[in-house]
């Protein structure tokens, strides 16, 4: 942990970050016009604020929080699913932490049920479902799996020691969803970003190859960050440099994790266990081509989904409430613009997504940055 | 209040404030519970109480075990208050199944930590409940002390520095990683009693305001409770409060702010700027080192928070505690 404390020493030294900020003042002065910088990562919106780097910027530069945020778009029919798997009998849910809070249609979520007297437990490693599944071969265990590429391949991991086990008893409810569709979908849909910070766990697993179609199709800077302050600032500035020197490439700022080619043995298990699929309504934003990961039809036996069905509505648009949810996820609007934000809308009574998660863009303005 | 009981409701933040004031004050309502302070002074008398309840998974953890958390926890309660901690009564909940072994080490451990205060067991009680009812064993404290000097957080006054005695979290994050198995070498609960520090502050006169142990909820809910009763705004420097490496690794990895994170033997201190500095080297003297001015209070417009200003200029609020402790996805 002392190796921890020493580089966390170098990416958050106050002489670089203020070094930075000036030089990032000192390239933006050159920008032909005001930049809206999107950061995808629900984890990143939560550096920015949680280190106040938005308050380091010059006024041309706007930071836009995106989609990142695998539990925020999360349909609530998938929501209903886990609960509805969690309440069968004899059964044994796990999922991961940020899942436990997020309430379903009917308000109630799987924390709740929980204390009404359900097994749900949440867990660091999704292997751990192995000895769960082990221990209780009387029970159903169903790993509820969420996220985007940065979990995939340990849920699939996961998947193969099962098969290697023969561990019959356990299930997986895959709501895993990729992020260059997701980028797609905003680059697509009138020009409200100028430049994207990507992903940067995501871009470990998936490599910073993944960007490249985007860049060439819609000409928009892409740069792959860290999670620390020195990161974000280096990210925002390659993107200025890049803006002003009229190009638009994939630039990997995270080169001590991020290969261009990703994790390939990771890769490979996802491509072997999964596939894409198009049911999977992301809220507040609707459907995406071919954006989220479902078990192959070889492993329907391992499906929750295909096994439980009676558990599983069917995909459904969602009526958006009062809220500014799915603006906000589309970079369209900022948490403070929402006239429910910290009034109707709050982290223990939450009216939106995004204030649900704890990696939410309005859970983060709300926890750090929220003036009453 | 509706519903049922979570888990969230025991953690410390915002829901257990809220339990308690809408249900527990509102029934019990008087003027010495509604102080709200870690103990209560008897009307009339220098006589301080405080009670506390205390269950851990693993019974046994780095740097400490259920019995001395139970001693230390409840004299450090009657100590924050300003008074000198002297009786304690106990009462054991015991799950039938329990070995008699593992009871005797707790019941050992506890007379060592009462040593260290020159505190006496005065009283006690026992039951055994069947197998499942409870997990192991839980224990109830109540200790009971003199007061020296009432420090209480009505006393807090603008211009007051902010001391923290120690590096903050290391409790909840060395019961949360042995919980989940987590191994991280070094990570140690700081679990210890604090009389013995807190003795020579009152020896040597100074004055200080407000005390509390930063047990569930972290130093987060110390200061955030202190904004709301007295209105003002706690200013702190984030690159001031001590936090171990190992506590860091911790939290990083799992995506945990350890200012949310319980102590058992590290505290919050207020007092005016005057004594700080004698504080300061009084508790690096008496087994404290790293205890440090984080800051102080201030009178701001506006609602009252608790601010964390970073050493390259910005800042944030420091969030009242909320909801169970979960870490992130990824």
């Amino acid at each position: 942990m002392k190796a921890t404390d020493a580089l966390l020493q170098m990416v958050r030294h106050r002489d670089a970050i203020r070094a930075f900020a000036e030089r990032i003042s000192t390239a933006a002065a050159s920008l032909p016009q005001p930049l809206r910088i999107m950061e995808v990562c629900g984890g990143h919106t939560h550096a920015i604020l949680e280190y106040g780097l938005d308050q380091l910027l010059p006024d041309k530069l706007r930071l836009v929080h995106g989609p990142g945020c695998p539990v925020c778009v999360l349909p609530q029919h998938r929501i209903d699913a886990a609960i509805n798997l969690a309440q069968r009998p004899d059964t044994i849910l796990v999922t991961l932490g940020d899942m436990m809070r997020v309430p379903g249609s009917r308000g109630v979520s799987l924390q709740r049920i929980r204390a009404a007297g359900a097994d749900i437990r949440y867990l660091y490693s999704p292997l751990d479902c192995l000895t769960i599944a082990a221990d209780n071969p009387d029970k159903t265990v169903i790993y509820v799996a969420i996220g985007f590429e940065t979990t995939t391949p340990m849920t699939a991991l996961l998947l193969e020691q099962a098969q290697n086990r023969q561990l019959d008893n356990l299930y997986i409810h895959s709501n895993h969803v990729l992020v260059p569709q997701a980028m797609e979908l905003l680059l697509a849909g009138g020009g409200a970003i100028d430049a994207f910070i990507a992903p940067g766990h995501v871009s470990v697993m998936a490599g910073a190859k993944q960007y490249q179609h985007l860049v060439e199709k819609y000409r928009a800077p892409v740069v792959i960050s860290g999670f620390e302050p020195v990161d974000l600032l280096d990210a925002v500035l390659r993107i200025i440099s890049q803006i002003n020197g009229g190009v638009a490439e994939v630039d990997n700022a995270y080169g001590r994790f991020v290969k261009t080619t990703g994790n390939d043995k990771a890769q490979q298990l996802v491509a072997t266990y999964f596939e894409p699929h198009d049911d999977f309504l992301w809220r507040g934003i609707g459907r995406i081509p071919g954006s989220a990961l479902r078990l192959r039809s070889a492993y329907g036996d391992r499906d929750a989904e295909v096994q439980f069905p009676e558990c599983c509505p069917a995909p459904t648009e969602e009526r958006p409430g009062n809220c500014l949810c799915g603006s906000i996820l589309m970079g369209l609007a900022q948490p403070t613009d929402c006239p429910l934000f910290a009034v109707g809308c709050t982290p223990q009574n939450p009216q939106g997504s995004c204030m649900v998660s704890n990696e939410g863009a309005c859970a983060a303005y709300y926890k750090y940055r929220r003036e009453s | 209040m509706t519903g049922i009981i979570q888990l969230a409701h025991g953690s410390g933040g915002l829901e257990s404030q809220q339990l308690i004031r809408e249900l527990f004050f509102a029934a019990f309502d008087n003027p010495l519970l509604a102080e709200a302070e870690d103990a209560a002074l008897i009307d009339g008398s220098k006589l301080a109480v405080s009670t506390d309840s205390f269950t851990v998974s693993p019974l046994f953890f780095p740097g400490g075990d259920i019995g001395k958390l139970a001693v230390a926890g409840t004299l450090n309660d009657v100590a924050m208050r300003g008074a000198r901690p002297e009786y304690l009564t106990v009462a054991f909940i015991i799950e039938e199944g329990l070995e008699i072994d593992v009871l005797r080490r707790v019941v050992s451990s506890m007379n060592k930590e009462l040593a260290v205060s020159g505190a006496r067991i005065i009283a006690g009680d026992t039951k055994v409940v069947p197998r499942g009812a409870i997990d192991q064993l839980m224990i109830n404290t109540t200790g009971f002390g003199t007061l020296i000097r009432d420090c209480n957080m009505r006393r807090i006054s603008a211009g007051d520095h902010l001391i923290i005695s120690g590096p903050v979290a290391r409790h909840g994050a060395c019961i949360f990683a042995a919980r989940e198995e987590i191994s991280i070498k070094g990570l140690m609960s700081d679990c210890c009693s604090l009389w013995p520090a807190i003795a020579p502050l009152h020896e040597a006169g100074l004055d200080i305001h407000a005390m509390r142990d930063a047990t569930r909820g972290g130093v987060s809910a110390v200061f955030n409770e202190w904004a709301q009763q007295t209105g003002l705004t706690f200013s702190l420097r984030q690159d001031d409060i001590p936090v171990s490496a190992e506590v860091r690794g911790f939290s990083e990895i799992l995506g945990i702010d350890p200012y949310v994170l319980a102590c058992e033997g590290v505290f919050v201190l207020a007092a005016a700027p005057v004594d700080s500095a004698a504080v300061i080297d009084l508790l690096h003297r008496h087994g404290h080192p790293q205890a440090a001015l984080v800051g102080t209070a201030e009178v701001v417009q506006g609602q009252a928070t608790v601010l964390l200003h970073s050493a390259y200029g910005t800042k944030r609020r420091m969030e009242y505690p909320s909801g169970e402790i979960l870490p992130r996805i990824c």
